[in-house]
């Protein structure tokens, strides 16, 4: 029979449902027929059936934080090249950023994203539209527009809001078009011309230090206007205790806020960059052990709301250059699944979390669908084999770029089937059917 | 040092990756070589054959001069390229740069770059020995290592020795070599200066801080004054040169607290009566001029410890 997708025996971990047992689930036409017991469907003929007995099967993960670079910047990545890299890194849905050139601040770029991403059917993708005209902090984007040709929130991410009220204006009239509002928090006055996170390695290393208040300062202001406005907002990329406690803090007072810290945020210190490493070299910049501790507890605690990955492709030409000159950035989406795994196997997140964090929660903050494995629901499932080892390397990566300081690391559990409304988009080799 | 050690590094990147024996090796090698520059015929055929290329991004007098000084001295040929004449300004990457000098065979490239780690970066790329001869605010190993000799024939020995560095410790790389460099030989280092101007954690580099110039130099053996580098300046940093020389600047009064003995020294170029008061600077006391002799005599030591060395 056509369009049916037999999932046998796998650990279904569907936290909107409640569900952590083993299950079998049964996809027909798209969509999410049965989740019922092992044994209890008749054997299905005709369509793709997968035993994946030891294996986990979540609903689609979905990375609400990510650069596609098209158009503008195809050398680093293209919409195909991109959601392929989001598929094979277990991902369903992707959130792309506007700083695309020209950026995203009006529907002609909003409806050109969203042809390019369906011509490639790796995986659904939200474009996320500018606050300001080209991004430049002066006047409002049209978020009508942006909003009805697709968009699904709006951000000047890789750069701040730097005026305070073009912010207050851009929470206010978000919401008389449903428009999640993200914040990109750095207070550029203190940032300005840092290339890592500031502290005695910036001063041995000689390069201009980034400090925690930079971005500290703006989340306070972003969680006030929030506060004031009456508005939901989202902080991006959070990489300090401080913005942590700050939201923890917000969160309590009952402002709508949610947040999101990326991989490299609970994985890494600033020590990785080190000998001018510059595959290490992002904005935020990477922070200190009680920074990755601080983080790690936000994840448990609630106080973060989401995994994304600030997907960031660039090329050799953008990285292999004098430190203070490289681009900031590194590619995620192939590697969230195992990192987010090692805090799962350290005890740190459970499974249920985890899913919560790349899945459940991002679609709910971005109002999309996905993250549930509800009967009826689209078939977009994720399956991780927890256990899978493999050494992280250049000939793997299905992004166009590989700009990743992961290079070379064993890591250990990946997305080994990814499935978009009912059609495979990634693994199906890794099995016999 | 013990009688097996061997100077083995290819390239000069900075102070902190020279132990105390390389750096005992250098300043012995220097102190050897230093007698040759007042020869009347001052040229020895040691690294006759060698093409050393000299490779500033950054205007210099004193540096790019003492290194080509030092290698023609020991008969090496030697070229320069500035950042106006090379094709950098024609978008060419440092990199590539360095790659088509490296094509032409030489023994060694002498970098003055304002990118902290571009001597590195060289280094990395290319198969000719690099010495960094300044990387953006990282180190400027050579200046450390003639600092290291100066202070070292003007007291006889570094160790227990109290050195003063005051000024401008944030943007300087003389001042980190230094730091490294006095405080891998036993010395203890006392920074002072604007707090704008005193970077996050210098501690861990081996100085300690103090807030008030006068109590740094409080029994020093060496006062030493950095540059107050007015380009460098786009932060608000301080309010203005009048105000730094007033409470910043290194002037009788201050050296008065330091040691009767205490030795005066700036990297130059000298912003005089700044953050140096210029009788200082031509007193007695001043070995500001013996410091650019002995650049010759430390880059000599390099050059022939890197290229000519066995």
């Amino acid at each position: 029979m056509p369009g049916l997708i037999f999932l046998k025996n796998g650990r279904v971990i569907d936290p909107a449902n409640g569900i952590d047992q083993i299950q079998d689930v049964l996809i027909v036409d798209g969509r999410i027929s049965a989740v019922v017991k092992p044994g209890t469907l008749p054997e299905q003929t005709g369509g793709l059936v997968f035993d994946l007995t030891g294996k986990w099967v979540v609903p689609g993960l979905i990375d609400m934080h990510v650069h596609l670079r098209e158009p503008g910047q195809e050398y680093k990545e293209t919409i195909e090249t991109g959601t392929r890299a989001a598929a094979a890194g277990g991902f369903t849905a992707v959130a792309a950023m506007p700083n695309t050139k020209p950026v995203n601040d009006n529907q002609a770029v909003t409806v050109f994203i969203l042809a390019k991403a369906a011509e490639a059917g790796f995986a659904r993708v939200y474009p996320v539209g500018a606050i300001s005209s080209g991004s430049n902090g002066e006047h409002l984007a049209e978020f009508g527009e942006l909003r009805q040709a697709g968009a699904v929130a709006v951000t000047d991410d890789g750069l701040p809001v730097g005026n305070s009220q073009l912010m207050r204006r851009a929470l206010e009239y978000a919401s008389n078009h449903d428009l999640l509002v993200i914040s990109h928090a750095e207070e550029m006055t203190l940032s300005h011309s840092g290339a890592m996170n500031d502290g005695a390695l910036a001063t041995r290393l000689g390069l201009r230090g980034i400090p925690h208040v930079a971005e500290e300062i703006m989340v306070y202001r972003d969680l006030a206007l929030a506060d004031f406005t009456g508005r939901p907002i989202h902080i991006a990329h959070v990489s300090t205790r401080e913005s942590l406690s700050l939201i923890r803090r917000a969160k309590e007072k009952g402002v709508a806020v949610t947040a999101e810290t990326a991989p490299h945020y609970f994985t890494l210190t600033e020590k990785a960059v080190d000998g001018y490493n510059t595959l290490a070299k992002m904005n935020p910049p990477l922070r200190t052990e009680a920074d990755v501790a601080a983080v790690r507890e936000a994840l448990r605690d609630g106080t973060l709301d989401a995994i994304a990955t600030d997907h960031a492709p660039h090329g050799e030409l953008d990285k292999d250059m004098e430190f203070d000159q490289a681009a900031n950035g590194i590619i995620g989406l192939e590697t969230a699944v195992p990192l987010t795994l090692r805090l799962v196997r350290e005890n740190q997140l459970d499974a249920r979390r985890m899913v919560e964090l790349l899945s459940v929660n991002p679609a709910r903050i971005l109002g999309v669908v996905g993250g549930t494995l509800s009967v009826g629901a689209p078939a977009d499932i994720t399956v991780i084999d927890p256990e899978k080892k493999f050494v992280f390397s250049e000939e793997s990566i299905q992004s166009k770029s590989r700009n990743s300081p992961f290079l070379g690391w064993e890591l250990q559990g990946k997305a080994v089937l990814t499935i978009l409304a009912g059609r495979i988009t990634w693994g199906q080799d890794s099995f016999s059917s | 040092m013990t009688s097996e050690y061997r100077f083995t590094h290819k390239h000069v990147l900075g102070l902190a990756d020279f132990s105390v024996e390389d750096i005992q090796a250098v300043l012995q090698t220097a102190e050897s070589f230093k007698e040759i520059s007042s020869r009347a015929i001052k040229k020895v055929p040691t690294l006759r054959g060698k093409t050393i290329i000299n490779f500033f991004f950054e205007p210099s007098t004193r540096t790019r001069l003492s290194f080509e000084v030092a290698a023609k001295r020991m008969s090496a040929d030697t070229f320069n390229i500035s950042n106006s004449g090379s094709s950098t300004v024609k978008g060419e990457t440092l990199i590539d740069t360095a790659r088509n000098l490296a094509a032409m065979n030489p023994d060694c490239i002498i970098l003055r770059h304002p990118r902290s780690g571009s001597a590195r970066l060289l280094a990395d790329h290319i198969n000719a020995s690099v010495i960094n001869a300044g990387d953006g605010t990282h180190e400027h190993p050579s200046q450390g290592l003639l600092d290291l000799m100066t202070v070292r024939e003007a007291k006889g020995g570094i160790a227990g020795l109290k050195i003063a560095i005051i000024g401008d410790i944030a943007h300087s790389r003389v001042a980190h070599s230094n730091i490294i460099g006095f405080s891998k030989m036993g010395a203890s280092v006392t920074v002072s200066g604007p707090a704008t101007l005193i970077p996050p954690g210098i501690e861990e580099l081996g100085a300690r801080v103090s807030r008030s110039v006068m109590e740094a130099v409080d029994g020093a053996d060496v006062i030493m004054a950095l540059r107050i580098q007015k380009e460098r300046q786009q932060d608000p940093l301080f309010p203005s040169l009048r105000e730094y020389a007033k409470f910043f600047g290194v002037s009788q009064k201050v050296a008065d607290a330091a040691s009767p003995e205490a030795i005066i020294m700036h990297p130059g170029p000298i912003n005089r009566g700044v953050e140096l008061d210029p009788k200082l600077a031509d007193g007695s006391r001043s070995v500001i001029l013996e410091q650019v002799t002995n650049g010759v005599a430390v880059r000599m030591a390099l050059l022939y410890l890197i290229m000519g060395g066995d």
